[in-house]
């Protein structure tokens, strides 16, 4: 298990370095929010859960899309705006998705997934489907108006889906007590009745807690269920760099969240020679996916008007 | 059931009940879909039919529920969602501009959205200013968004059933005025697609375009005109996106005269598009003029002698038709007659 999971950590962190090496040199064609430090929220809820469950996830979306098993290639292609990407180079970063491995795709506009999730959980609780949904947002979309209707009608419905608020203290560039009278998120989704938990980065705890979660819903227990987890992003809101210096956040604030990094903590786990192998295969297949972006073509004139409408 | 009378309420009740017989993943839902009142009764039997799980009442939650039928529809079902009044879809417009217009495209063809979104324009007995504006043309606007505004209650039922059928979106508009029309429907599943006009009434000297209500007040105004010896031809667009640009523009290159009755304001409406799109087929081609009416400049009041104003009618449309044939203002209004006397609306609610 450790190593399963220090291959998916290992993986979102590499693939994310590899964007900010790349972004640079302006072959990926869209803006990137990446989620280096935040590996371990997606990873720690996507190992809990099976293929043909669920996800949705958000504009900083690459850790989740890869936690769920998105496909690589295709993810590096949209980045690229080439048209093998996952949607065909007309979503970009900010709209990754991959139906075939249960990711529903994500919105620029904060927020708005989290009313889509509730209506497909509301499919699979009528269909009397035995997967589940799971709907990550950050603390930014806790600001928003659907954030409650959506909590009041999953709860309302006892819909079978799990919550996972990433909460890295920042809507963009504001922090949290800056926005909300009561900065307790998981206090507001307590008062529609569903049960709460606040969990850190910690990978194993979270894997543990969230398959509680999916195993009360997988046996026919009615959810929903919520889970703000605290963590924290490393670079600026968008693009490959720190942003320590701009004035709103020190980097005395990041550096406890750097010591107790959850890919080196895993990492440190492994004997080296095991350690090597997933690295050594991640890094080839990370590899390929960048090869296969630069390699595919952008898409044909005929693109731009193909798919308005299905 | 007297096939040949039967009311646009009837008809829409009709057809969803049919569908949700005939497609297992139909539901229906929005505030007050499931109580005594049914939407004016266009909801009427389904809860006894299909159930709770499949019909059900909503938590006043537009921008989230709109969402959520977002959602349903990427699970499979075929999800009907419904707003007492079109007002409040102003609360959903993320939801619909941002996801629903977009996620076949922007997710490259991964997703698709079957999904309708009813909605009701009222108009009279005060009705004011957030419960009486006809705000399809914000939906024409986007890309990735289909809009019908059925007039009669044939078309009510065969458009809504292809609304349910569409892989898209469906945003169908239903005036509340028109619930009270009655007419021949058909017992039977028949759809009435995307982007066919209809001529409903044929003429040669002036074409009128009257969109939703509109188009009543197009076919009183074609009455009070033959007073005057002119032969409007009176056009339905029904689906105003995709919108049949064909029909219309051989209409005018027959009449030479266009005149587009919209049920919203003129500036950047359903008729701005409508006479933009027949200038740009015409132009160059043959001398024609193109002319509009809609609501006046201001918020809809309630008081009745403003909102009488507010609106145009059969003889205020009569009168400008009249105008643009001879050239000039000529103040001429016919008289009300009794047999074309509008419907309104009576209260108390």
């Amino acid at each position: 298990m450790i190593a399963k999971f220090y291959e998916s950590l290992y993986r979102i962190r590499r693939v994310e370095e590899e964007v900010a090496k790349v972004y640079p040199t302006d072959k990926i064609k869209s803006p990137v929010h990446l989620s280096i430090g935040q590996e371990a929220v997606a990873v720690g809820v996507c190992e809990a859960l099976r293929p043909d469950d669920i996800v949705f996830i958000t504009y900083r979306s690459h850790a989740g899309y890869i936690a769920k098993g998105g496909n690589l290639k295709a993810m590096i292609a949209e980045l690229y705006g080439k048209v093998t990407g996952s949607a065909k180079g007309k979503g970009g970063s900010m709209h990754l998705v991959d139906v075939a491995n249960g990711i529903m795709g994500a919105s620029a506009v904060v927020g708005t997934t989290i009313a889509n999730s509730i209506g497909y959980a509301y499919g699979v609780k009528l269909k009397k489907q035995n997967n589940i949904v799971v709907c990550f947002f950050g603390d930014g979309a806790t600001d928003e108006g659907v954030f409650y209707e959506s909590m009041n009608f999953a709860a309302l419905k006892q819909l079978p889906i799990i919550f996972v608020c990433e909460n890295n203290g920042y809507a963009i560039h504001t922090a949290q007590a800056k926005r909300q009278a009561v900065p307790d998120i998981a206090a507001k989704a307590a008062i529609f009745g569903m049960p709460i938990e606040r969990l850190g980065d910690d990978v194993l705890h979270l894997y543990e807690r969230i398959s509680t979660a999916v195993e009360t819903l997988r046996s026919g227990g009615t959810g929903p269920f919520f889970f703000e987890c605290e963590t924290y992003r490393w670079k600026e809101h968008v693009g490959p760099s720190e942003d320590y210096n701009a004035g709103y956040r020190a980097r005395t604030e990041a550096e406890p969240w750097m010591q107790q990094d959850q890919v080196q903590k895993f990492a440190m786990r492994l004997d080296p020679q095991q350690r090597q192998q997933i690295e050594q295969a991640v890094e080839i297949e990370i590899a390929e996916a960048f090869e296969f972006a630069e390699n595919s073509p952008f898409p044909p004139d005929a693109e731009l008007y193909d798919g308005v409408f299905a | 059931m007297n096939r040949n009378n039967v009311s646009y309420v009837d008809a829409i009740s009709e057809a969803t009940a049919q569908e949700m017989a005939y497609d297992p993943s139909v539901i229906v839902f929005g505030l007050d879909v499931d109580d005594h009142k049914a939407i004016q009764g266009t909801t009427k039997g389904l809860l006894a039919k299909f159930g709770p799980d499949r019909v059900f009442g909503t938590p006043l939650s537009e921008d989230a529920m709109t969402g959520a039928a977002i959602g349903m529809a990427m699970c499979g079902l075929r999800p009907i969602h419904v707003h007492i009044r079109m007002d409040f879809m102003m609360l959903a417009m993320n939801q619909l501009v941002n996801i629903a217009a977009k996620a076949h495209y922007m997710y490259g063809g991964q997703i698709r959205l079957p999904m309708v979104v009813r909605s009701m324009i009222g108009k009279s007995w005060g009705q004011g200013a957030q419960h009486s504006q006809g705000l399809y043309s914000f939906f024409m606007h986007v890309p990735g968004l289909k809009v019908v505004a059925p007039t009669t209650p044939f078309d009510a039922k065969g458009c809504l059933i292809s609304a349910i059928r569409d892989n898209n979106p469906v945003i169908y508009v239903e005036h509340r005025i028109l619930h009270f029309q009655k007419g021949p429907v058909p017992e039977e599943l028949y759809e009435v697609g995307p982007g066919k006009a209809r001529i409903t009434a044929a003429g040669s000297d002036i074409t009128l375009v009257g969109i939703s209500h509109m188009q009543i007040e197009c076919l009183r105004a074609k009455h009070y005109l033959q007073e005057k010896g002119i032969n409007a031809e009176v056009i339905d667009p029904i689906w105003l996106s995709p919108l049949d640009v064909d029909t219309i523009a051989a209409s005018v290159r027959k009449t030479g005269h266009l005149l587009v009755v919209d049920n919203d304001w003129p500036t950047c409406g359903a008729s701005a598009e409508i006479m933009a799109a027949v200038t740009e087929r015409l132009q160059g081609e043959m001398r024609f003029t193109v002319h509009r009416m809609g609501f006046a400049n201001t918020s809809c009041p309630p008081t009745p002698s403003l909102e009488y104003l507010f609106y145009p009618n059969g003889r205020t449309v009569a009168a400008k038709a009249f105008d643009i044939l001879k050239g000039s203002a000529q103040n001429w209004l016919p008289n009300e007659r009794p047999d074309l006397k509008e419907i309104e609306f009576r209260g108390p609610f």
